[in-house]
């Protein structure tokens, strides 16, 4: 196997090797194979659909928030409905949509970007799949038992603790989030450790896509920041069951505690999501104005830098607590610093756009749309960074204009992404007419949404009311965005026929439909089980348009067995072979293991001894040597 | 089923019913003691709804705090008054038992509540005091309060079965 | 343009863009410099990427026309840290202004509740101490030192014509100034999420001038007066006989728990309900019988008052000046 080899590999054996390595791939078949699944492409894509759903059910909730509010004293949710539909509104979209999505799109589209067969710890992969899956129906569980968390998607205590939240509405929260967690730490691992470890020979660390670019450093900050919500809910939840006293001030606890370490989490999730959406960005940028995007280096050190500084501005949600003025300061100056990044990447992608040929497909009209909507957010972000206008701003209606603006800016590349990677996904186009609806209508239905929050905030209205009164003012505003929510839905209702009739009836879609540059359009649409029949050789830093005409590919991996390459960290350089166990529904047990523990845990302490059983059982039959694939093993080493 | 079961036990614990007008219990039909002629009727039987809800046991709890119950009682653990953790009852053990006591009094000391606290305070106050010995569902007891520890939270209060205590003789 | 668009869009009872004090003064100058930049940097990008998008292509050299771009990003990430240097200035300005009161102004203490305010005037002697609730009157054109606690969840205090808004944490004190300098209502609401009824947990702040101010606090001190009309001494009587008691201080009677707002001078505040209703007697007998269905989950239980017993007892209650 050394490495490259030129173009003798002829077309003649294609139809044997494809053959074979679709027996070796392939899963088992029927119920089985689908619980047994460890390909990335299927639990991707299961997670997407997933996540979609789940975003589904959050806009619905945001649909009802505001048919309440849309009129002063209106009664069709009282406070105990609507703080519950508030709070799982926030929850999902940030716990189950975002980050989710964003880590199903790199756990699809990663392996395929960098040209591996599978992720790394494909059996990890599908078991950070069912613990999320179980997170999100305790979740919806929860609301429709009215167990719904009231708290707040930020569960402040001690609003969230034992006194003031009774029953399990609080702990169904805390599990959740512990469950999200477990599985975004999982991805990120997976991903990471694609990226270091599995690059086809030559894409050496300055030859990334900037989308695996910016999943890399995403994932780098998962790592880095979900250890402390998972702690801050573990303490949550103790406070909460077995009564220790860390946020109780009058046992030595602290209620701000819970503020330092949930936004020390909370706003580097924010550029959790936000990042990956600027890898999306540029993926878009590049493959519809054919050209390589401007100042790559300068766009992955934006990224790095976004990521450094994600973790230095938790303050700045916590400006009106009794923080200290000095550190305030300071926390102004890295929110407003991170302006910096964020503008080079803005201003690099409209050089690309200018330098380039823009083709005026929808998913380059989600970008066009990002950049207005998200300029506009990342505006009233460097506003709020001040103390002064924070003071005034925080925690009202300008906020979630703000963050708002942000996030669903951040939705707009990954509609684009939609659009630009359905093809892939599904083999089918999706229909540019009703794409362009869908486009109009989200614009619109953002904007209109939105921007008159910014004017409620100022007129004195605070955010998660259920209701308020005529006397203030607010109902015609109020009507406003209601109104503009009618807009996003009936355009997610347009995305949704589009991907139905393309399912049913869309032109069947080319291997590379946009004629783009990065490796996952250098297989079928949907790519096969093993993804690539040969694992490509990169030659520069756009993989297909700069590859030379004897297509170079690697040689000499074995197609009987799920073997894979390992490459050198930095070079890319073919290191050592590695074998991707086969299917299994071991995941799936221990999943259920961690499942059983914490959900009991809500009810009584004894979840942790008996469900950790379970879990250990779970654990050692996934990692009990499998005999086939050893024997398979044997057999190839004597071989070789 | 099971499903079904835990899921109509979660909407019961969870329920925040703010407009419920409870009504006192049915004159008469209170008990004072376990004795009785034929078979024994189970207590659960006659458990009223808010002692399976997580809510009216908090707002109980509160109140309890708030209407100064500790001035007699303590945390459960008596003063002047009896304690109520314990699995002695002079005046039996049920709901409506504990209602009668807080709405009607008691000799040497007790007060009667019953024209300055309404029904379903009372009902809510009846049901806390229950899970002070454990007799409410633990997944609907409170939790730790935000104040200085003086005992766990009534979630860990261990069930004590209830024995009656004959009432206190009268001082001479 | 601020005040055209504020104009346009409603004549609510407040807003942060139309100061009333010093600090919200400052922080509305602050908000000009912020959204005129604002607006001229996204009118830019917008022109920017639209231009890039659409103009009309030549055939010139890419590396050529990259050299050229690579200027223009670099001068647009030189301009952008220059703004962000101006705004952190303008910013820290602000800031120290707003921090630090001035000496000899009045001291009060807000103390958060679920859902309502306990408003403090400390006195000297200490009994000259003086209770309210949901209303707090300030001096018209003099500083107003505010401590704030919380006795149960975070609350935030946020009056938007006079300043920004500070929390009330459980454990901690925290305190804000402010200073009216216009006399009139002005409506503070928690912006903190504390629960079921965080949306209905206002505060009035009534500017006026020295001298009514000292004649409010001054009425505040006195205790209520047994009531010389028959009806009213009936109405008292219910008070102290129903759940009343339980929880409202009236001073000069035997009601003293401090459970529910101090009602000595209900009559004379605005509001009820902490600022959900207007002070009038329908609206108070609507509260007292059926309070879960203005306030669904506040801590007021439903009276389930007897005709004449409640006409008494809002007789009474309408002596309490």
């Amino acid at each position: 196997m050394r490495a490259v080899s030129p173009s003798e590999v002829t077309r003649a054996d294609d139809q044997a090797v494809r053959e074979e390595l679709e027996r070796t791939w392939a899963d088992r078949p029927g119920f089985i194979g689908w619980l047994s699944t460890t390909d990335h492409k299927r639990i991707g894509l299961r997670y997407m659909i997933t996540a979609f759903t789940f975003f589904l059910l959050g806009g619905l909730n945001a649909g009802l928030m505001r048919l309440q509010l849309s009129r002063p004293e209106n009664d069709f949710l009282g406070p105990d409905a609507y703080n519950q539909i508030f709070t799982v509104h926030g929850t999902t979209m940030m716990f189950l949509f975002a980050v989710p999505m964003m880590h199903a799109i790199g756990l699809y589209f990663v392996p395929l970007m960098v040209g591996a067969r599978n992720v790394a710890y494909p059996r990890m992969n599908a078991f950070g799949y069912w613990v999320y899956l179980i997170g999100c129906l305790l979740l919806y569980a929860g609301l429709f038992t009215n167990t719904g968390p009231d708290a707040g998607w930020f569960s402040y205590v001690p609003l969230a603790g034992p006194e003031y939240s009774p029953g399990k509405r609080s702990d169904v929260w805390a599990q959740t989030i512990t469950f999200t967690e477990i599985a975004g730490l999982i991805a990120a691992v997976e991903i990471i450790v694609t990226v270091f470890k599995h690059r086809a020979p030559g894409m050496s660390l300055n030859r990334i896509p900037l989308f695996v670019w910016a999943m890399l450093v995403m994932s780098f900050m998962t790592i880095y920041a979900m250890p402390w919500i998972a702690s801050a809910s573990l303490f949550l939840a103790s406070d909460r069951l077995i009564g220790t006293h860390f946020f109780n001030p009058a046992e030595g606890g602290d209620a701000l505690l819970w503020q330092h370490l949930f936004w020390f989490f909370g706003h580097p999730e924010v550029y959790i999501i936000f990042i990956p959406a600027t890898g999306l960005v540029s993926q878009l940028v590049s493959a519809f104005t054919r050209r390589e995007v401007f100042g790559y280096t300068a766009m992955v050190l934006a990224n790095i830098s976004q990521g450094f500084l994600a973790f230095g501005l938790w303050v700045h949600h916590m400006f009106t607590t009794t923080v200290p003025q000095l550190g305030s300061s300071f926390f102004t100056a890295t929110s407003a610093m991170i302006a910096i990044p964020a503008g080079i990447q803005i201003f690099c992608w409209i050089a690309t756009i200018w330098l380039g040929v823009p083709r005026f497909r929808v998913a380059f009209l989600f970008v066009l749309g990002f950049v207005i909507v998200f300029v506009t957010g990342g505006l009233s972000g460097v506003m709020i960074a001040s103390v002064p206008f924070d003071t005034q701003v925080h925690d009202t209606y300008f906020i979630v204009a703000h963050f708002h603006y942000v996030l669903l800016g951040s939705l707009f590349p990954f509609f684009g992404a939609l659009y630009y990677w359905f093809p892939k996904l599904t083999g089918r186009m999706l229909s540019e007419r009703l794409g362009k609806w869908h486009f109009a209508l989200f614009f619109i239905g953002v904007n209109v949404t939105f921007f008159p929050m910014h004017f409620l905030g100022f007129a004195g209205m605070p955010r998660r009311v259920y209701t308020y009164i005529a006397e203030t003012g607010w109902g015609d505003l109020n009507l406003v965005a209601s109104a503009g929510a009618v807009v996003i839905v009936s355009s997610v209702g347009v995305l949704l026929v589009n991907v139905l009739r393309s399912l049913g009836s869309g032109a069947p879609a080319p291997d590379d439909p946009w004629e783009a540059e990065s490796l996952e359009w250098a297989t079928a649409s949907p790519p096969p089980s093993y993804a690539f029949v040969h694992i490509p050789v990169v030659e520069g830093r756009s993989a297909l348009w700069d590859r030379s005409a004897q297509r170079p590919v690697v040689t000499g991996l074995r197609t009987n067995v799920r073997d894979t390459l390992v490459t050198t960290l930095v070079d890319a350089i073919p290191d050592s072979r590695h074998y991707d166990p086969r299917p299994t529904t071991k995941p799936l047990l221990a999943a259920i293991g961690i499942g059983v523990t914490f959900i009991a845990l809500m009810f009584t302490p004894w979840g942790l001894p008996v469900g950790s059983v379970v879990v250990l059982i779970g654990m050692i039959a996934w990692a009990w040597p499998d005999r086939r694939s050893y024997a398979e093993q044997v057999a190839y080493e004597g071989h070789a | 089923m099971t499903a079904l079961l835990a899921a109509s036990a979660a909407c019961e614990r969870e329920t925040r019913r703010f407009h419920d007008e409870a009504q006192p219990p049915a004159a008469g039909g209170v008990r004072l003691t376990a004795l009785e002629p034929g078979p024994a009727t189970s207590s659960r039987a006659l458990r009223h709804p808010y002692e399976d809800n997580a809510w009216a046991v908090s707002e109980g709890k509160r109140l309890y705090s708030q209407f100064n119950c500790a001035g007699c009682h303590a945390h459960g653990g008596g003063g002047m008054g009896p304690p109520l953790m314990d699995a002695l009852w002079r005046y039996g053990a049920e709901p409506e038992n504990v209602f009668a006591s807080i709405a009607g009094g008691r000799p040497n000391g007790m007060p009667a509540f019953g024209t300055k606290v309404g029904a379903t305070q009372i009902w809510q106050l009846a049901a806390y005091v229950r899970s002070m010995s454990g007799l409410v569902p633990k997944d609907v007891a409170p939790g730790r309060t935000d104040h200085m520890q003086v005992k766990a939270g009534e979630q860990a209060a261990p069930e004590a079965v209830p024995r009656n205590a004959a009432p206190e003789p009268p001082a001479p | 343009m601020t005040r055209f668009v504020l104009a346009l869009q409603w004549s609510g009872r407040h807003s942060a863009l139309d100061p009333a004090g010093p600090q919200a003064a400052r922080i509305d100058s602050l908000w000009q410099f912020l959204w005129i930049v604002s607006a001229v940097v996204l009118a830019a990008v917008v022109a920017a990427l639209l231009y890039a998008s659409l103009h009309r292509r030549r055939h010139a050299e890419p590396e050529q026309a990259g050299a050229g771009t690579r200027t223009v990003v670099i001068g647009a990430v030189g301009l952008t840290v220059v703004i962000l240097l101006v705004f952190l200035g303008l910013n820290f300005g602000t800031g120290r202004a707003l921090t630090i009161p001035p000496d000899g102004a009045v001291q009060v203490r807000i103390t958060g509740k679920q859902w309502w305010w306990e408003v403090t005037y400390p006195g000297n002697p200490p009994s000259y101490q003086v209770t309210t609730a949901n209303e707090l009157h300030v001096p018209v054109g003099e500083p107003v030192v505010v401590e704030l606690g919380s006795s149960d969840v975070i609350h935030s205090f946020w009056p938007p014509d006079l300043v920004g808004k500070r929390d009330l944490i459980p454990g901690e004190t925290a305190s804000i100034w402010f200073q009216a300098d216009r006399a009139g209502e002005y409506r503070a609401q928690c912006a903190e999420y504390c629960g079921h009824q965080h949306a209905k947990m206002a505060l009035l702040i009534v500017a006026e001038s020295r001298d009514s101010f000292d004649r409010w606090l001054a009425r505040q001190r006195d205790s209520a007066r047994t009531p010389a009309d028959s009806l009213a001494r009936r109405g008292q009587e219910v008070f102290l006989a129903s759940s009343c008691v339980m929880c409202h201080t009236i001073r000069g009677t035997p009601a003293g728990s401090r459970i529910g707002p101090d009602l000595t001078h209900l009559a004379s505040r605005r509001t009820i309900a902490a600022g959900t209703l207007p002070n009038t007697r329908g609206h108070l007998a609507g509260w007292i019988l059926d309070p879960q269905r203005i306030k669904p989950g506040s801590r007021m239980p439903a009276n389930p008052l007897a005709a004449g017993d409640l006409e008494a007892l809002l007789a009474y209650l309408e002596t309490l000046q």
